[in-house]
């Protein structure tokens, strides 16, 4: 009884910290796009980010907390020994907590995904055995950190395109705007609450059927649209700053809608990221309580709630300079350019988050922003950058694995 | 701290050359003030206004070494990179025409012989509009690259660019029209002074050859 304390007290601390770590860190890229492109203000973006990073952990993140609880490691393989798991589990949590903190002060592009999957491969492969390892789902999730940002990128590489030809080419591009970006609003609302009614809601107790939850989908997208197309009929012109900037009102319109796919990738990015800090968490609470090693028990909503919470809190606290440095610096993404990256990434991230498949929200948007790039979009990007980005995919895994051995054995030693 | 997704763009040249031209222009259009003092014989003022010349070259300078700084080969970017050096360079060359052409005026005490002065005074205003067409045309570059090189804005900026072209041939017209009335009267001139006049009528006349080059620059961003 006493070690069960023991284990859940320290599994709930390092999930916080992790939560607040990603709440720190993790959630400036996800809304520092909005505040380059001046779409929101700080204290808007902290509060949107707040709310929809929380709403997205609780309503969205069951999935992922899943895969990451107990789609890594063969479960069945440990039913005789479950406290392995148990100090595995918080290896992995303080092993991927430390690396986030050296990389980030050392200011390597890491990912909180990567570190945590990497750590949960390496606790299972070294300290238990390699036949723990479920390799076929671990080959799926790496794959996923290939495809999702490819397809981020591709997906934002059509709208800019679209954005292109539909409104910033013509000699109207302001009333064009108007007209199309209320549609924009619609498909970002549609595809974020249709494919979270779909995929996510189950856990909370919510079942729609698959009409239901189309029809629900359709009426919240177009409540947005329509309140968006109100707000966006109402921006007038700006003659003196068209002076110098023609797009300047057409970019008001835009910001609009940013704040739309702002909304949105926060829920996304909380639907996914928070499983890292509380899948873990979840796995030794559920080990611990019933003394089993069960890859069946729900994961308890008080513990997303901490997840939520912890994002939140790691937000208030450091992740409002770090929004205001990286948004200073992004000033090149407009909000014609912004709302397509985020629109593409959160996309990307909701799919992926319903599927269960953990993959770095960081790393989507930066395929998303390429994407940009590659519809001749953005103005300069720095290609030694997006190698390191890449080369951080391939370090993380083993650092974040190695600690966790590392804490691992330590755990296996000290702990009861 | 540095940050993945802050570092991943690089500095954009796009307003550091917008800015790089309105120096340039702001140089260029100084010598609007310059050819009627030295006419004038005010030699105090031609140096006041040579003075300020000089520092706006400076500046442009300056500014050009900072954009060639932060574009390195590792950018990618919709325009190629030589591209937009290429355009860089020819903007920072009517202000070094500007320079040039000041200082050999002040340097040599030059009088423009009367019988061309008025003519020379309109010559080089039309340069100096020149300039400042080029520079009205390179202010739509951040426009060029939000719509992608396609579209209206390609069109407004190709329409300016004939503009500048008209203003082009003009000068060219006139270059032609002050070189006859200068051949008319050369004979009344000290022949060193003959020789520099032409000169300076050649230098100036580069100001808006130069002008047309970054129009001819901008048309290559253009096509691509």
């Amino acid at each position: 009884m006493e070690a069960e304390l023991i284990y859940i007290a320290l599994a709930a601390l390092f999930g916080i910290f992790m939560a607040w770590g990603i709440g720190a860190n993790d959630v400036a890229n996800a809304m520092a796009t909005s505040v380059g492109s001046k779409a929101l203000t700080i204290r808007q973006a902290i509060i949107v980010a707040a709310v929809f990073e929380f709403a997205g952990a609780v309503l969205a993140g069951g999935a992922v907390t899943g895969t990451i609880r107990k789609g890594i490691v063969d479960a069945d393989l440990m039913s005789g020994e479950p406290e392995l798991l148990i100090y595995g589990m918080l290896a992995s949590l303080l092993a991927a907590g430390t690396w986030l903190l050296v990389a980030s002060r050392k200011g390597w592009p890491v990912s909180t995904t990567h570190s945590i999957v990497g750590a949960i491969v390496g606790f299972a492969a070294v300290g238990i055995g390699i036949d723990a390892v479920q390799w076929g789902k671990v080959g799926t999730i790496v794959m996923s950190w290939v495809v999702s940002p490819l397809t981020a990128g591709f997906i934002a590489f059509l709208i800019y395109l679209s954005v292109q030809r539909l409104i910033l080419r013509h000699k109207d591009p302001l009333e064009r705007a108007k007209r199309y970006v209320p549609v924009y609003m619609f498909l970002a609302a549609f595809t974020i609450t249709l494919v979270t009614i779909l995929k996510g809601l189950s856990h909370v107790g919510l079942t729609l059927s698959t009409r239901d939850a189309y029809l629900l989908a359709v009426v919240i997208a177009l409540g947005i649209a329509v309140a968006g197309a109100f707000i966006v009929r109402r921006i007038e012109p700006d003659r003196k700053a068209e002076k110098a900037q023609h797009f300047y009102t057409v970019e008001r319109v835009f910001g609009v809608l940013m704040i739309v796919t702002a909304c949105g990738m926060a829920f996304a990015h909380g639907s996914n990221d928070v499983a890292n800090a509380i899948g873990p968490l979840a796995a030794v609470i559920s080990i611990a309580h019933t003394g089993l090693v069960s890859s069946k028990s729900a994961i308890p909503l008080w513990v997303l709630l901490i997840g939520g919470g912890g994002i939140v809190v790691g937000l208030a606290t450091f992740g409002r300079h770090v929004i205001a440095t990286v948004g200073e610096k992004i000033t090149h993404l407009t909000p014609s350019r912004g709302f397509a990256a985020e629109l593409a990434a959160a996309t990307t991230i909701v799919i992926a988050s319903g599927t269960g498949i953990p993959i770095s929200t960081t790393h989507t948007l930066v395929g998303a922003v390429l994407g940009v790039g590659m519809a001749r979009g953005i103005e300069a990007i720095d290609l030694r950058v997006v190698v390191r980005i890449f080369i951080s995919w391939v370090v993380t895994i083993p650092a974040g694995a190695i600690l966790a051995i590392l804490f691992f054995f330590v755990f296996r030693a000290v702990l009861p | 701290m540095p940050n993945v997704l802050a570092n991943i763009f690089g500095s954009s040249p796009v307003q550091p050359l917008e800015k790089h031209m309105d120096v340039t222009y702001r140089c260029a259009k100084q010598l609007n003030d310059f050819f009627p003092a030295a006419i004038a014989g005010d030699w105090d003022k031609a140096t006041a206004v040579r003075d300020e010349i000089d520092r706006l070259e400076h500046d442009a300078d300056d500014l050009k070494k900072e954009i060639r700084l932060h574009l390195p080969k590792s950018l990618f970017m919709p325009v190629p990179r030589e591209d937009l050096l290429e355009l860089l360079l020819v903007q920072d060359k009517i202000a070094n025409r500007t320079k040039d052409v000041s200082g050999l005026v002040l340097g040599r005490r030059m009088r423009i012989p009367e019988t061309i002065a008025d003519a020379f005074l309109v010559f080089v205003e039309r340069n100096v509009d020149a300039a400042k067409q080029a520079r009205k045309s390179v202010r739509e570059l951040d426009e060029l690259f939000t719509a992608g090189f396609r579209g209206a804005e390609v069109d407004l900026v190709e329409s300016m660019i004939e503009e500048l072209d008209r203003i082009e041939t003009d000068t060219d017209g006139k270059q032609a029209e002050i070189r006859a009335a200068l051949f008319k009267i050369e004979f009344t001139l000290n022949p060193v002074d003959a020789v520099f006049m032409y000169k300076v009528i050649e230098l100036t006349g580069e100001i808006a050859d130069m002008a047309e080059r970054v129009g001819r620059r901008l048309e290559l961003l253009l096509s691509h």
